[in-house]
C-alpha cells in the first residue's frame, strides 16, 4: 500500500464509468482472457468503446441478468476472465442464486461491478436504489467485497483483481466522485487506510462517506474534538487488526455507509468488535427502501451529510 | 375519436420537459394502448381507484410511468397540477410506477421482468374469487429478455387465465439499442403462440386495430391473449423516432425548444 491523499478534494476529472473502460480497454491489450458481460445498461456504463476494441470479448447478452452470471460462470470454467457490469440491485438481488451458486458455490471466477451505489441511484429510484447489495453478497463465502472511493482506487483495485482468481463484488458511483487519492497511489485488499488521527473517536466510512466522514473531521476539530477518520473500502474480509487498534485508542467508533445499517459496513464492523466492550454507533440508512430525488436531497432524507456523522459522534462522547 | 391519445402526449411531454430528462421513448410507444384501455375498454372508477370491480393494469415496463401517470390525470384519479412534480423530492409520480405512491396505480414495477407475474397473480386470485374483472398489462419487447416473462406465460397458459390480456411493446429497441442486435427473439407473436396463448399482432398506433384485439380477447376462452403492439419507440417525436440514443434522454437546449414547438402543434391539432 501506497497511499497519497489530496490536500484539497475536488470533483474528479475522470467518472468512474471512464475509469472502468479505459483500465478494461488498457488490461485487454495483453490479457486475451478479459470478457466483458453487460445486460442492456452498456450506454449507462459506458463501455461502448471497449466494445469497439474488442468485439468479440463484449457479450451484451440482453435484459438477463440472472443468465448473465450463469454464464459468466461458464467462462470462468473454461479459464476466461468474465467482468459483469449491471446496477447494484440486479447484479446482487435479482441474480442472487445465481451468483451464489453457479459462481460462488461452484468456486469460479467473475469480478462484478454493482453501479449506482445507494443514493447515487438517484431519480431512479427505489426499485433501482441498493442498499442492500453489499449485505447479500457478503453472505456469500469467499467472497471479496469492496465499494469504490475515487476513480484512482478504482483503476488499481481493477488491476490487482485482473491477476487474482476470485470472486468479487465492486460497488461503485458511475459518474462523479470527489476525488481523495493522487494519482499513482496503491491500494492492499483487506487494509483500511488511515487518512487522519485523533484520539477521540474513529469514524469508519466506505464510498461517497468517505468524503463526509473527512469534512465531519473538520467539523469535529472546530469545535475541539479530534477523530481517526478510516477508509474502509475493502468490506469483505474486514480489516479486524485496525479496527481492534482504533477501537482500543480510541474507544469509540462511528461508521458512515450509503447503505442499509443492516447487513453492510456497520454490520461488519460490528462483527468484527463483537469481543470488544467499545461502543459503535452506525450512520447509515435505517432499514429504509430508496426513493427518487437528488442525490443532495437523498443524503439529507437518509442522514447520511457530514453533519448526521458529526451529531453521531458528539452523542457518543 | 375525442383526441384523447393526443392529450396523452401533449401531458407526457409537458411532464417530460418540464423535468428536463426521462424516459420519452418507452413513454411515446404505448400511448395508444393508455388511450384505448382507459378512454374504451378497462372497467375503472376514478374516484374510487380501489374500487374492487375495476379492471387492474399492470405497466411491467414501469419506467413508462410518465405515461401512465398522463393518462391517469387525464381521466381524474388525480390533480393535473400533481404532473409537475415528475420525480420532485417526495413526488407520488416516480420514474418508475409505484402503488403506494400514485391513486390508479396498481402494481409497483421497475426492475424488469416482474410485472407480468404479477399481473398473472392478480388474474388468478380474480379466478379464485370467481369474479370476472379483467387484467391488463403491458411488457417492452426488449423486457421480454427477462426469463421471468416465460414463466409466467406458462403459468397462464396452465391456469388458463382468460381474464388476463397481455400487451407487448413492440418498438424494436431497448435501452443499448435494437432489439435484434442485443438478442434475437424471432417472430415474438409465435413465440407467444407456442406458449399455448392466442396470439396477435396489431398496429400499435391505430386505436381502432387495439380495440378490435382487445375486444377479440374477450370472446377468446380457456387461453390467455396476447396482444403483440407493432409500435415505434418515441412515437410523435419525429427527431427521437429511430434514434438509438432515444431510451432515456437528457435534453439539450434546443431539444427543449423542439418539444415546446411539437406540444403547441399538437395542441392546435385538437383544438
Ligand atoms: C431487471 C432490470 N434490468 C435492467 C433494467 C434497466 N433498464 C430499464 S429500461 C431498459 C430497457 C427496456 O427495454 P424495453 O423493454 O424494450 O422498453 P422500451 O424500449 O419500450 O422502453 C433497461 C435495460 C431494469 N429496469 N430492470
Amino acid at each position: 500500500m501506497n497511499v497519497k491523499v489530496k490536500q484539497k478534494f475536488k470533483i474528479s476529472n475522470k467518472e468512474m464509468r471512464t475509469t472502468y473502460n479505459d483500465t478494461l480497454v488498457d488490461l485487454a491489450k495483453t490479457d486475451d482472457k478479459i470478457v466483458l458481460l453487460e445486460a442492456d445498461l452498456m450506454r449507462a456504463i459506458k463501455t461502448n468503446d471497449f466494445q469497439k476494441k474488442y468485439p468479440n470479448r463484449t457479450l451484451n447478452i440482453g435484459i438477463m441478468e440472472q443468465n448473465m452470471m450463469g454464464v459468466a460462470a461458464g467462462l470462468s470454467v473454461r479459464g476466461l476472465k468474465p467482468y459483469i457490469h449491471t446496477f447494484g440491485p440486479f447484479a446482487t438481488r435479482r441474480s442472487f442464486d445465481q451468483l451464489f451458486l453457479s459462481l460462488g458455490y461452484a468456486d469460479l471466477n467473475a469480478i462484478i461491478i454493482g453501479s449506482d451505489a445507494g443514493i447515487s441511484a438517484s431519480h431512479n429510484g427505489g426499485t433501482h436504489m441498493p442498499f442492500e447489495d453489499l449485505g447479500l453478497v457478503r453472505l456469500v463465502p469467499n467472497m471479496t467485497v469492496m465499494e469504490m472511493t475515487d476513480p484512482v482506487m478504482f483503476e488499481n483495485i481493477l488491476r490487482q483483481l485482473n491477476d487474482q482468481k476470485q470472486l468479487s463484488y465492486l460497488r461503485i458511483v458511475r459518474k462523479h466522485m470527489l476525488s481523495i487519492y493522487q494519482e499513482g497511489s496503491t491500494f492492499e485488499i483487506g487494509k483500511g487506510i488511515v487518512l487522519r488521527e485523533g484520539k477521540d473517536a474513529t469514524i469508519v466510512a466506505a464510498g461517497i462517506m468517505v468524503a463526509n466522514a473527512l469534512k465531519a473531521q473538520a467539523l469535529l476539530q472546530e469545535d475541539g474534538i479530534n477523530v481517526s477518520v478510516i477508509d474502509m473500502f475493502t468490506i469483505k474480509p474486514i480489516d479486524q487488526a485496525l479496527l481492534l487498534e482504533y477501537a482500543d485508542k480510541t474507544q469509540c467508533i462511528v461508521t458512515a455507509e450509503n447503505h442499509n445499517i443492516i447487513g453492510g459496513l456497520g454490520s461488519a464492523v460490528l462483527e468484527a468488535l463483537e469481543t470488544t466492550p467499545v461502543t459503535v454507533k452506525r450512520v447509515g440508512v435505517k432499514d429504509r427502501f430508496g426513493q427518487v430525488g437528488t442525490q443532495a436531497f437523498l443524503e439529507k432524507e437518509y442522514e447520511l451529510t457530514a453533519e448526521d456523522i458529526v451529531k453521531a459522534v458528539k452523542e457518543q462522547l | 375519436m375525442d383526441n384523447f391519445a393526443t392529450k396523452i402526449r401533449i401531458e407526457t411531454l409537458k411532464m417530460l420537459r418540464n423535468r428536463g430528462f426521462g424516459h420519452i421513448g418507452g413513454s411515446m410507444s404505448i400511448v395508444e394502448a393508455l388511450s384505448v384501455l382507459y378512454d374504451n375498454e378497462m372497467t375503472i372508477d376514478p374516484s374510487n381507484p380501489d374500487w374492487e370491480d375495476r379492471d387492474y393494469f399492470v405497466l411491467s415496463k414501469g419506467h413508462a410511468g410518465p405515461a401512465l401517470y398522463s393518462t391517469l390525470a387525464l381521466k381524474g384519479y388525480f390533480d393535473k397540477q400533481l404532473l409537475n412534480t415528475l420525480n420532485e423530492a417526495h413526488t407520488n409520480l416516480p420514474s418508475h410506477a409505484d402503488r403506494l405512491k400514485t391513486p390508479g396505480v396498481d402494481m409497483t414495477t421497475g426492475s424488469l421482468g416482474q410485472g407480468i407475474s404479477a399481473a398473472a397473480g392478480i388474474a388468478k386470485a380474480l379466478k379464485i374469487q370467481k369474479k370476472n374483472n379483467r387484467v391488463y398489462a403491458i411488457v417492452g419487447d426488449g423486457e421480454l429478455n427477462e426469463g421471468q416473462v416465460y414463466e409466467a406465460l406458462m403459468f397462464a397458459f396452465h391456469h388458463k387465465l382468460d381474464n388476463l390480456v397481455l400487451m407487448i411493446d413492440e418498438n424494436k429497441l431497448q435501452l443499448d439499442g435494437y432489439t435484434d442486435d442485443i438478442c434475437d427473439q424471432g417472430d415474438i407473436r409465435l413465440k407467444i403462440a407456442g406458449f399455448g396463448w392466442h396470439a396477435l399482432r396489431v398496429d400499435g398506433h391505430n386505436e381502432a386495430a387495439i380495440k378490435h384485439a382487445l375486444q377479440e380477447a374477450k370472446e377468446i376462452k380457456k387461453v390467455p391473449t396476447c396482444v403483440v403492439l407493432d409500435t415505434i419507440k418515441a412515437k410523435g417525436v419525429s427527431f427521437l423516432e429511430n434514434n438509438t440514443s432515444n431510451h432515456h434522454v437528457r435534453f439539450t437546449d434546443k431539444q427543449i425548444k423542439e418539444l415546446e414547438h411539437l406540444i403547441k402543434q399538437l395542441e392546435g391539432d385538437i383544438t
